[in-house]
Formats: C-alpha cells, structure tokens, sequence
C-alpha cells in the first residue's frame, strides 16, 4: 500500500509544492464507480470516524446489503433509487501527490452532471462492468473525455468476480476498449481488472488476479500527471472587467496562457489597440514587480486611455490571437432541443459574449454508437462539428493552440446548453490587425478646440423614423457651423448607402450599422469636430455599445415625437410601405423602438418649432462642456 | 504558483463573474473562519474594498466574540453591513428535529433579506469538503422563488463557464470558495494574517472547528492554541468538522432538507 490518507485534505503550511492532481471516475451506470471510490477510502483509511457503521446502519435500515456507493450517494434520492444523480468531490493523497477524486453519474440522463465533473479533471478512471462489457454509455463517455480533452485514461475491468477472473475476459474487453479509443487518439495508460466490491486490484494484487502484471488502481492513479504547465504558451489574459474604484482604471481578468509584466507591450484583441502594461496593481501591497503567470487574477493599468470592454483578450502584440466573424468548433449538447442550422445562440468564449448563428452543422453524431449520422440537427446527449458565424468579430484561438482559449460554451435562455472546443479560426478577408499600428494626428485637441471654440462631440439623435431627427441635425449643423465650430452631419440612411451597403436589417446588422456609425463619429469627434448623427438606432443596446465607444464625448437626445405624428408626416411614405406589408422590419409600426432612459435632451417636434429646438440642444452643449460658454471666454481674454 | 496561490486565484475570478455578471449582490458574512477568508479574497478581487454589501442574517444568539469580531471589522474592513434578524422559532416547520429548526431560522431571515432588497446573487463561504450534499454544489447554483434547492436540475457547469441569469424574482448562490479545504482555509488565514475570533484556539483542552448558534455548537477536544498547531491537528484528526454541530446528525436526511429548502 502506497497511499497516505488524511480525511481532509493536505495543509500546505509552507506553500510546499506537492502536485495535486484531479481524476474523474466515469462508466456506465451499474458498472461500479460510486463503490470503487468507496472501496478506495476505505483501504487507504481516509473515511472519517464513524462514517462506515453510519453507511452500515443506513443499508441494514433500508433491508439491504452492505453498499459502498452510499458513501457518495449523499442525496436521498440517489440512495433510494440506488443511482449518482450529481458529481461529487472527495480528496486524499498519494506518497507522490494530492488527488482529488471526481465522481461522475453514468446514467444518461445526467451526462451534463458527468460533463460537469470530468470537464475539471486532468485524468479519467473509465470503469467497465466485466460481465456487460463495453456499453453505449462508456464509448460515449471515451468520446466525451476526448472532447474534453482529458487524455490520460486509465480503464478499469470491475467486477472480475462475477466472470471467475477470466483472464481471456479481460482480454476481451481490453480489446474492445482499447480500439475503441485509439480511434478517438487516446492511448489508455493502463487497463486493470478489479473487484471493487472485495478489493482485487484496487490497492492489492490478489492470488485470483495473479495472472495480471500491470498496475493496481491506485498505482495508475499515482502515475497520472498533473496538468500541463500554460505559462510555455503565448500570453491570453481575457478582460473580465474594468475597475475605476479610485484614480485608476484597473483591467481586471485571469492569465489564461502565458506570462507579463509591467512594461510589457500588449495589443487589445479583437480591436488590435496597442498599448504598454504601466503596473501591475494588487492589495494589500501595490504595484506588484514580479512576472505573473497562467493562473493568476491580477489587474493591470495601462499607459494610455484605451477603450476596452469585458470580453477582450489582452495579448502580446507579436503572438496574438486571430480576430474572426467565423468559427469551427467541435460541440457536445445537452438541450433537450436539438441544435439546428440556422438557430440563433449565444456563445460564450472566456468572458466574452456574443450572439451568433449556426450556419451549417457536419458529423452530427451520437457517441455512444457512433455510425449514425445526420447533419440537420444536434440531439440531446450528441456532438458534432458545427460551423458559427457571429454578429461581432472576436478573438478565438485553435484548441490545438490554446486549450483555454480555444474553448467556448453555448447558452440557450441563459442557461449553458452545450459547448466543445474551437477547431479553427476563419480570419477570412481581414486586416492582420497585430499589424495596424494607429497613427496619432498631428494636432493636439486643445489646437482644435481654439479654433473651432469648441470640444469634438457625438451628438446622437434617436426616433422613430419621422420623428424629425434629420431636420433638426441639419439646423443644428447649420448653426454650429455659422459660429463657426466643425459640425459634420452623419445620417443613418446616407452611411448606409456607402459605407453600410453590405448590411441588411437582422437585428445583428442593425447592430453592426449603429457600431460603425459610432466609430466613424468617435473618430470625427477624437479630432475636434462635433459628429452629429441621426439614426433611428431603435436598441436600447446597440446605443448603449454607442455611448461606449464614444465614452465621455456621447451626448444623446431623443427626438420623441409622438408616434401618430411621424406617421402622419411620412415624408419618405415609409409607413405608407410598412402599413401595406411592403417593408419588413420597419421601426415604427411594430413596437420595437425601446425609447432611451437617461438621453441628455428629449424632444418633442411636434411641440415646438425648430429653432427653439436648436437653442435648446445648443444649450445642452453649453451646459455639458461641448460648446465654450461666452463668459469664459471673455475671462481668458482678459 | 503554490497551492494557495491557485486557490486564490481561483476565488478571485469567480468573484470578478459574480460582480460582473450579476445585477444586485451581497455576501454572505457568518463571522466565521470562511466568511473571513472570503472577505479578504474579495478584497483582494476589488483592490481593497468589498463593492457590494455585507450581509448578516443574525440569529441573535452567536457568541458575544462573534459580535465583537463583527462590530469591530465591519468598521475596519469599512464594509456596507447589513445584519438582517431571523424568525423566532414557532415560525418554522415544526417537522423539522429540534436543532435543524433552529438553524432553520437562519433560512428563513435569509429569505426575508432576500425580498427587502432584492439580490440577485448572493455570496456564501460554503465548501465541498464540508460535507456531502456541498460536495454536489455549483459555483454558481440557481435557487427556485423560495430559495430552495433542486438537486435534482443543476444546469451543467464547466471549464469555469457558469450560468448567471436566475429566472425573474429568482436568485444565485454564488460560492467562491468551494474547492477549498477547512486545512486550505487556515493555511491561507495565516499566510495572509487574516484575524480570527479567539474560539478556535483551544481553551481548557477544547477548542471550536465550526461556529454556529450557541445552543447548536459544540467544541472538540484539542490542545491547538495556534494555526500551526490547529494544521498539525487537522493533518491527523479523524473527526469531521461538522462533528459539533448538531443539526447534521439529528437524522440521515436532516441537512440535506435543510439544504434543499434554501439553508447553506
């Protein structure tokens, strides 16, 4: 015996660097999981005082045999119906390390709960029933090992007993297994057969197994390597959050992959915004000075104001990540309703979260009898290779690059409903952004501002269409421009006949057109001109990504003329279409205008003139620091 | 990167998703070892300073180092405390044994805080290695209208993505310190010299591991009267943790009905 068992796990007073190592136990159900986990604490010592007369007491009160798998069923339910219903944990260690011990349900229908578990660990136990030998349920768990991309599998052969530890048994079902996943290109490290229930094989070599050469269970569980070290790849630091708490503007997010430190030259993924890691912030004690890797929390300040949102990837310039609309990726899914071409879903990559379509589904399999194949849908408990496109470009990797980057999951009504990993990334016709280094102009803000008396702005005008939001941008424009200052008009419509033009009217591209809508006017308002855009941009969130993009220089004003109105006005006889069927998805007619909470100006045309309503924004100007009060002019003249 | 340093790391971000993700949260703040452990790995999180409020649901019969421990770090750690009072007893299911409908009192002023300010998320110090139904939880575990517990439908949950949209007038646990070990947890309270209420040094050969109400708490025999001593007693002990508190040994089932109706 080689194990050295604590009920709770090892103290690392000193920071000591044992490996700990986390295994799952998967199989079909019935094969005996629940009672070689049991039968493994209890040889190597490590059930708590009192834990076996209880499991004891528990099987005679129910009239039943003695019952090892008790120890983990903890739930009720499981123990009245004699299944796992949920994965559980349970930790000892070995002479070499410390393991932690992943219980995974076999039966079908809790193949998320297996998922759950095995998706932790960094080796499998695949436990087979020697008597029942290979089912539908242990090829599907192989499957979904390798999807997971646990490659160290250790197969045990239970139940030797009930086939007289038949060594021609065996080495049938090692056979079987073995071919089976070696199709899969996982080599499995050692195969053992076992009695869990009296002991064979799990600690001990027995006399009845003594035709066996190979390890014992728990000799392979000590063979079983921790996790590859990621700080050898190129660094991924996935941006979970920003944090203006104080004077800083903290990035918050965990090291993926790779290492940094302060001084670092970093480029901002999908965006390609360059930047240099000024410090490395922590607490108690600040700034931290030593290089930080894989692993790690941490929150870094840059050297220059970038906008930078949840979800971005942090990456050194020369090793970024590829920026793509479009993905391939291998998927498991347990929804009950299956996946299908053309489904809208949500994928989630680290903590970016995008909207996306299936474009087109491959190889749609069912792991457990793996002939059979479709490429309509994805049913529940299946996997397949799917192909994704998504409404706003990201930052992927290849899992064969990146195993933690290169995975995603995919949600369905805010629940996770499946998920595998990113086969590969289609840059498709754009720029190599760790290229595109942005040129600074040559004119400073305050050289503009002299000139045109006042601030660069984003004037956002939002309504229905009709609403009048085009007149009113061009009297503003008109004005501003007699006084001198550098307004320029951008209408919805007019971009679309340009540089929009490949864009339709899915809630994705009306997306997409108010994002580029906002970085042209970003751009126009960064060198000192007041961008003044009308667009009925009905989405509360895409004007809100808007606002983001243009940050402190976003002034929005919603012209909220009454609907009855722009629909009698009707200049463009849009409503006229639209009520005769002649326009789908036409704002205005439905109700899908969510009309904004906290706009800096509401306007009503309908109830006054247009020069008052161009006073009126020009005193919002004034009063938010856009258009330079006369007074304090004439101050600095003085 | 030790073992610690992971741990930490690993609370950290489910922290930074909890914050991120969630509209209204608070953290669960019991006083003891755990709770502390994870105010300061928030802290650690947000840069020094607990974003959200800390929340006790006081049964009104801890120890008074308990309340001491409480008034003077909630001003210290400059924490928004929010201490919310339980039910009396007769409020409570009366088919419970007598210590679990003690603490059941604990579900209840829970559910009370939970309507007064509408949470959607809430943070609790509960660990896998605690005990068996803990060991079945998620990071992120979605509670039904009543705060109870379907065990029988956890969503799936993997490679760190959790599910963070409860169901409306539904709210999250949030756990960020289950994979810790009760040893990890003084391991790290010494590293990071976290203060500690005195009861969990051993006094006259006895010596608290887990601290609940007063008439449901028991010590355990000990001479630990430091960390160290407490790591070398944890590294031989065959006791379980929960061994002093009576409510999880009344019945088979008792804590798991606790659990399931909403009870850490």
């Amino acid at each position: 015996m080689n194990m050295l068992v604590t009920p709770t796990s090892p103290a690392t007073p000193n920071g000591t660097t044992r490996p700990q190592v986390r295994i799952v136990i998967v199989g079909h159900v019935d094969h005996g999981k629940s009672t070689l986990v049991g039968r493994l604490l209890h040889e190597t010592g490590s059930l708590p005082d009192g834990k076996l007369e209880m499991l004891k007491a528990v099987s005679a009160r129910r009239g039943m045999p003695f019952e090892w798998s008790f120890l983990l069923d903890a739930l009720q339910t499981e123990r009245d119906q004699g299944i796992t219903i949920d994965t559980t944990q349970i930790r000892f260690r070995t002479n070499s390390r410390d393991i932690v011990l992943i219980d995974a349900p076999g039966h079908a229908e809790f193949l998320r709960n297996m998922i759950t578990g095995a998706s932790q660990a960094d080796g499998a136990v695949l436990i087979i029933d020697a008597l029942e030998g290979v089912r539908d349920q242990t090829r599907r768990h192989g499957y979904l090992l390798h999807l997971l991309g646990v490659k160290q599998v250790a197969v045990v052969v239970n139940k030797m007993d009930r086939v007289d530890f038949s060594d021609l048994r065996f080495k049938e079902i090692s056979d079987e297994i073995s071919a089976h996943l070696n199709g899969l290109g996982v080599t499995p490290t050692a195969i053992i057969p076992i009695s869990a229930r009296d002991g064979d094989g799990v600690a001990e070599r027995t006399d009845r197994i003594g035709w066996y050469k190979g390890p014992t269970v728990v000799e392979a569980l000590d063979r079983l390597e921790p996790a590859r070290p990621l700080e050898a790849l190129a660094l991924r630091l996935p941006v979970q959050a920003i944090y203006k708490f104080d004077d800083r503007r903290i990035v918050a997010g965990r090291i993926e992959s790779g290492s940094l430190i302060a001084g670092d030259e970093i480029v901002i993924m999908p965006a390609g915004k360059i930047a240099k890691i000024k410090t490395v912030e922590s607490w108690p004690v600040t700034p931290v000075a030593t290089r930080q890797g894989a692993g790690r929390s941490v929150g870094i300040t840059l050297d220059r104001e970038l906008f930078i949102e949840r979800g971005d990837i942090i990456a050194h310039a020369n090793t970024a990540p590829r920026e793509t609309r479009r993905l391939r990726a291998r998927i498991f899914w347990l929804h009950d309703k299956p996946l299908a071409k053309g489904d809208q879903i949500l994928v989630r990559s680290g903590p970016k979260e995008s909207r996306a379509t299936v474009v087109a589904i491959e190889k749609a399999v069912d792991p457990g009898e793996l002939e059979s194949r479709e490429n309509k849908a994805i049913g529940r408990n299946h996997v397949g290779e799917i192909d994704i496109s998504l409404s706003n470009p990201i930052a992927a990797d290849p899992y064969t690059e990146n195993p933690r980057t290169g995975r995603l999951v995919i949600e369905v009504s805010g629940r996770i409903a499946g998920g595998g990993l990113v086969l590969s990334v289609d840059a498709g016709q754009r720029a190599v952004p760790v290229d595109i280094v942005p040129v600074e102009s040559a004119l400073r803000a305050d050289e503009r501002s002299a000139r045109y008396r006042h601030n660069g702005a984003v004037v956002w005008l939002t309504g229905l269409p009709a609403s009048g939001k085009s007149t009113l941008a061009k009297a503003l424009e008109r004005r501003l421009f007699t006084n001198g200052g550098s307004p320029i008009l951008l209408d919805g419509d007019t971009l679309r006949a340009g540089l929009n033009n490949d864009l339709g009217f899915s809630a994705a591209d009306r997306s997409e057109n108010i994002r580029r809508l906002a970085e042209v006017a970003t751009h126009l308002a960064r060198n000192g001109h007041i961008a003044i855009v009308a667009a009925v941009s009905p989405a509360r969130e895409d004007r809100a990504t808007a606002r983001r993009i243009a940050d402190t220089a976003f002034r929005e004003i919603h012209v909220a003329t009454p609907a009855e109105i722009c629909e009698e006005r009707d200049p463009k006889g849009h409503y006229k279409k639209a009520r005769a069927g002649a326009l789908a998805s036409f704002t205005g007619i439905g109700n899908d205008y969510e009309r904004p909470e906290a706009a800096e100006l509401v306007i009503d045309t309908s109830a006054r003139t247009v020069t008052d309503a161009a006073d009126e924004i020009e005193q919002m100007l004034k009063t938010t620091g856009v258009l330079f009060d006369e007074v304090v002019d004439l101050a600095a003249n003085i | 990167m030790d073992h610690l340093d992971q741990l930490e790391a690993q609370s950290i971000y489910i922290f930074r998703e909890a914050f991120a993700r969630l509209k209204k949260i608070a953290l669960l703040w019991s006083l003891g070892k755990d709770s502390n452990v994870m105010i300061w790995l928030a802290r650690k999180a947000f840069f020094g300073r607990l974003p959200f409020p800390a929340l006790h649901v006081d049964t009104g019969k801890k120890f008074p180092e308990m309340y001491r421990f409480r008034d003077h770090y909630g001003k210290e750690w400059e924490l928004d405390l929010r201490v919310e009072p339980c039910p009396p007893i007769d409020a409570v299911d009366p088919t419970l044994p007598p210590a679990a409908r003690s603490a059941a009192r604990k579900t209840e002023g829970l559910k009370m805080a939970l309507a007064k300010y509408g949470f959607d998320g809430l943070i609790a110090g509960i660990r896998r290695d605690e005990e068996a139904t803990r060991a079945k939880e998620r990071v992120f575990s979605p509670r039904g209208l009543e705060g109870n517990w379907d065990v029988r439908d956890q969503p799936p949950e993997f490679w760190d993505h959790f599910n963070a949209s409860p169901p409306q007038g539904a709210h999250l646990r949030i756990h960020p310190i289950l994979h810790w070990t009760e040893a990890d947890i003084w391991a790290y309270t010494k590293r990071e010299n976290i203060p500690i209420i005195p009861l969990y040094l051993a006094k006259d050969g006895k010596r608290y591991r887990s601290l609940g109400d007063q008439d449901i708490t028991n010590p355990v025999a000990s001479t630990a009267t430091n960390i160290d001593e407490i790591l070398a007693e944890l590294e031989q002990t065959k006791v379980p943790e929960r061994a002093g508190r009576a409510l999880d040994h009344e019945t088979e089932d008792a804590f798991e009905r606790l659990r399931v109706a909403g009870y850490l």
